[in-house]
């Protein structure tokens, strides 16, 4: 009887213990340079305003096979008139040995805001959007690739 | 290296307020600077830079391309058709050559 409780109990330490960690790598993430390069870019790309959350649709696979080829699409919704348009749109990655990855810049003439490329991802890394529209106004929306095989050259 | 070739897909016809899809491929390398080659000597960087499309000499879409960008630069970008008129397409890389395409459509 007294075996099984100390069983128990191990057992609950270690799942407090399998949180602790997974709570502590998580945290120590946000410390990443890379990360803090990011939000420099998006300060600079703002001008110190900042960008606000949003759902923007951005598809990029969850899990990359091969770095060197990254498909993303991204397609932002917006009326796409002279008086309300997403004038430029800038994506950035925190794990690639810079942050700048694309800027593409749209005009009203395209009718709807998308595109498409393929990019390198060097390591697992978050891939950040920001948006603007032609009343400098700025949006975000980011999302994390997990790349099994590197594609900077490092 | 490979000689740099563009190429570009676009509807040959559209109807009037069709937002149609083009597509872009260019072959060149994309050396982001941070390769070695055999001998383990760094390959300087040389990329595709910018890419540029004007539509009946008016632009319509412009793209900042930086060493992340992947071999082979491939762009898709929706435009929406009002007239009948020629796309034009620019690429130019680290060294200052420019590589161009043109695309005709006929818009009804």
């Amino acid at each position: 009887m007294k075996t099984i409780k100390m069983i128990n109990i191990s057992r609950r330490n270690a799942i407090a213990l399998m949180l602790g960690t997974a709570g502590y790598i998580m945290s120590s993430g946000i410390a990443f340079a890379g990360k803090e390069q990011v939000l420099k870019r998006i300060d600079e790309i703002t001008k110190g305003k900042g960008a606000k959350e949003l759902d923007i649709f951005l598809d990029l696979p969850e899990i990359a096979e091969n770095g060197n080829q990254v498909k993303v699409n991204f397609e932002i919704e917006s009326e796409m008139t002279k008086e309300n348009y997403i004038k430029n749109v800038y994506i950035l990655a925190d794990g690639n040995p810079a942050p700048d990855v694309a800027k593409f810049s749209f005009t009203p003439d395209m009718g709807m805001c998308s595109a498409t490329t393929r990019i390198r991802l060097s390591k697992t890394q978050n891939v950040v959007l920001v948006a603007e529209n032609n009343k400098n106004e700025y949006f975000m929306t980011k999302s994390k690739v997990k790349v099994t095989i590197g594609g900077c050259g490092g | 290296m490979s000689k740099v070739k563009p190429r570009g897909k676009v509807p040959k016809k559209a109807t009037i307020d069709e937002v149609i899809e083009i597509k872009t491929l260019i072959r060149h390398p994309m050396h982001s600077g941070r390769m070695k080659d055999k001998d383990g000597k760094n390959i300087p960087r040389q990329i595709i830079n910018s890419f540029k499309v004007d539509f009946e000499g008016k632009e319509i879409f412009k793209m900042k391309l930086e060493p992340s960008i992947s071999t082979n630069p491939y762009i898709a970008f929706p435009y929406k058709a009002k007239k009948t008129g020629t796309f034009n397409f620019e690429w130019k890389d680290d060294s200052g050559n420019t590589y161009t395409m043109k695309r005709k459509m006929t818009v009804s």
